[in-house]
């Protein structure tokens, strides 16, 4: 890896999880997803560091383009409704909660953090429309397929769900 | 610098994703954690497509995970929608509509 994309490596994932952690800790709502927001972008950058420039594009396009601004919209919709007061209670189940998760993550972290497999040169045309393109409906055509056919049933169901009751 | 740095932060961020799932108890919440986890794995996924870049796989699979995560993330802002009608909040501890 060059020295630039070591640079942006680290630049990204700083804020990548700097954005994380403003999502689960911000008390409302709006910043929380302004956090997801910043996530989302700064993954978008480091996709670019592994040769993913489709998905790099696609990340924008669908998180931060839809799902971010899906999040945006019901907060509007509830209003200050959408805040939920202070943690409290239960103080034994979630901090034993989050101390597990701590340790799951350092046990996996520090024993992949070691894992070295090389980085081979990669072809021109690997990660963009055409490479990635090909890949998708050559080999995963059946499931291109497939998951279209997820979003529509998954569009009828969000309509189905939340239309108002009018019985 | 090379693959396990990148499992390394993938495994981080998941962490962060998974307890905040654990700890909060906002709903909206839940569902932006939801979607720090399938973000985690995504970069798992791109790093071994990176490493092992001899076919698309790894790039085809996250593309795949971004397609369901629209879709889950439409159903479940949905299913919050029709929970806030009923019940005019959005904290998990008062789900307790199938309980009784």
């Amino acid at each position: 890896m060059t020295g630039l994309g070591a640079t942006l490596f680290v630049v990204t994932a700083i804020f990548a999880m700097a954005g994380a952690l403003i999502t689960i800790s911000a008390r409302r709502p709006l910043r929380a997803a302004i956090g997801l927001l910043v996530h989302i972008i700064s993954l978008a950058g480091m996709f670019l560091t592994l040769n993913a420039h489709l998905l790099a594009v696609l990340q924008l396009l669908v998180y931060a383009g839809a799902i971010v601004v899906l999040f945006v919209f019901v907060i509007m919709l509830i209003g200050p409704a959408a805040e939920v007061g202070p943690i409290e209670g239960r103080v034994a189940s979630r901090t034993l909660s989050i101390a597990l998760t701590i340790a799951v993550v350092l046990a996996v972290a520090t024993s992949v953090a070691y894992v070295d497999a090389p980085w081979g040169p990669v072809s021109d045309e690997f990660g963009t429309v055409e490479g990635l393109g090909m890949a998708i409906y050559s080999q995963a055509l059946v499931p291109f397929e497939v998951i279209s056919i997820t979003l529509l049933v998954a569009v009828i169901g969000a309509i189905a769900v939340a239309r108002s009751r009018t019985e | 610098m090379g693959i396990g740095t990148y499992l390394a932060l993938a495994s981080v961020l998941f962490g962060i994703g998974a307890s905040g799932f654990l700890v909060r108890r906002n709903m909206l919440i839940q569902l932006m954690s939801i979607e720090l986890m399938l973000n985690s794995v995504n970069v798992v996924l791109l790093a071994f497509n990176r490493a092992y870049p001899a076919n698309h796989d790894g790039q085809v699979f996250a593309f795949f995970v971004i397609a369901v995560a629209a879709a889950e993330a439409a159903v479940g802002l949905a299913i919050l929608i029709a929970y806030y009608r009923i019940k005019k909040t959005l904290d998990t501890d008062d789900a307790t509509l199938l309980k009784y």
